[in-house]
């Protein structure tokens, strides 16, 4: 990104954890992370956070970057599916997907997201109803896998934040430590978009996976995911 | 879309028009009395009306059980959401989830009332009217006569204040006709009622408001 050209404004109202698409009740897997111990202060914060942007964290930027690419992102929908090995995984990503496309009608209405919202009955994913609410916002596909790659940092951070009582500097210092990967992996997923879609990034975490699987069946849990 | 100003045209439809059941939200601070409040209406009202309840407790789904054991409801008529820490957010800022529950129960059971109660927070959580088409703000005489006065918007602005547990206002030396005034002062037109949901019918006074609301919401 050169640094001498104006982000575009849409790209910090997406961004922004502030807007209204249901990721406050969502943890990205650290509430099990917290309490198995894994993460504990912001040092164990930044390792965790590391992880999951170059796995999942690409793996979603990627399927962003086509969405926001594709003239019909629904069909991205299979593929999608795929890359979430866990059921309860896809159930979250599909309920965030409807939030975010709710919120991006209000924001950028267009006739392509009216059309995943009938192509996708039962919501798109996250990652596809982010990319094609970028693009109604005429932004780039690099842009919207720069946003989901920040969200995939910021909303577990938060999320640690809350339930450790962390430090709120410390806890940006290592969000804004992991802007430039950020950016790099979010190159890479815009990157790789002229590929067939079953050929975009699969990375996973497996004990993220795992985690996952076990939250859902905790008797007391603070977040949805 | 390069243009100076926006046509006031470009903003219609930025506020929902919403058709349907009557929303109404429940707040308050933590343990003034939501939850009873709920099973209270829900067994006044649950033989004429057709009642969905979602409920926001912090930790647990206590709350929705709370509701299943009273025998107030059947179980697929309430759900509970999970606010991440933030009850506030939930109600206010970011609705998503509790609009995702409110919406699959009304398509399932066509309600002609929807309660929405949050987890328990402060004197400043209020409700978003992207959600909820009315709010009670309950709180009781033990939390001190003072909160009244404190205000907020809660206290201020919510279009129904619960002064609950008023059967306690001896044993924890609050007066009721301080708090009476205060929340005069403080609100102006906007009702009031204080009431003991311990004593025979004493959710009346918040029945009665509900069926208003329900005429002026069907007419």
């Amino acid at each position: 990104m050169t640094t001498h050209q104006i982000v575009p404004a849409a790209l910090l109202t997406l961004a922004d954890g502030r807007f209204p698409a249901g990721g406050h009740a969502h943890s990205g897997g650290v509430e099990v992370a917290v309490a198995d111990g894994t993460v504990h202060d912001v040092a164990s914060l930044y390792e965790f956070l590391h992880g999951r942007l170059h796995t999942t964290g690409l793996t979603q930027a990627a399927l962003a970057a086509a969405a926001a690419d594709a003239a019909d992102p629904a069909g991205l929908d299979a593929h999608a599916d795929a890359r979430h090995p866990a059921a309860v995984q896809r159930r979250v990503s599909r309920a965030q997907g409807r939030a975010v496309l709710r919120a991006g009608r209000a924001a950028w209405p267009a006739p392509v997201l009216e059309a995943l919202a009938v192509g996708c009955p039962d919501g798109p994913h996250h990652a596809v109803a982010l990319g094609a609410v970028a693009a109604a916002a005429e932004l780039s596909p690099g842009h919207a896998a720069l946003a989901i790659t920040y969200g995939t940092v910021t909303g577990p951070a938060s999320a640690a934040l809350r339930l450790l009582g962390l430090d709120p500097y410390g806890v940006h210092g290592v969000i804004a430590r992991l802007g430039e990967d950020c950016e790099r992996v979010a190159a890479q997923a815009a990157a790789c978009i002229c590929e067939p879609w079953a050929d975009l990034p699969a990375a996973t975490g497996p004990l993220s996976d795992l985690a996952a699987i076990r939250h859902e069946h905790w008797e007391v849990r603070l977040f949805a995911s | 879309m390069h243009r100076d100003h926006l046509d006031p045209a470009d903003l219609i439809g930025l506020t929902q028009d919403r058709s349907g059941p009557l929303r109404v939200g429940v707040g308050g601070p933590v343990g003034s009395g939501k939850t009873a409040l709920v099973a209270a209406l829900c067994r006044a009202l649950a033989d004429e009306l057709s009642v969905v309840v979602v409920t926001n407790d912090i930790y647990t789904t206590e709350d929705a059980d709370f509701l299943r054991h009273n025998g107030v409801l059947a179980d697929d008529r309430i759900r509970a959401v999970r606010t991440g820490c933030c009850p506030h957010t939930a109600i206010r800022d970011d609705i998503t989830a509790n609009l995702d529950e409110v919406e699959d129960l009304e398509r399932r059971h066509d309600p002609d009332l929807v309660l929405v109660e949050s987890g328990g927070d402060n004197l400043t959580a209020t409700f978003s009217y992207g959600l909820i088409d009315r709010q009670i703000f309950v709180v009781d005489v033990a939390g001190g006569d003072k909160v009244p006065r404190k205000g907020g918007p809660g206290v201020t602005r919510s279009d129904l204040l619960v002064i609950n547990k008023i059967d306690l206002a001896d044993r924890v030396g609050a007066d009721l006709d301080v708090m009476r005034r205060d929340s005069a002062t403080q609100r102006g037109d906007l009702p009031t009622v204080l009431i003991s949901l311990r004593a025979p019918d004493g959710v009346r006074p918040v029945v009665d408001w509900v069926r208003a609301g329900l005429h002026a919401h069907t007419h």
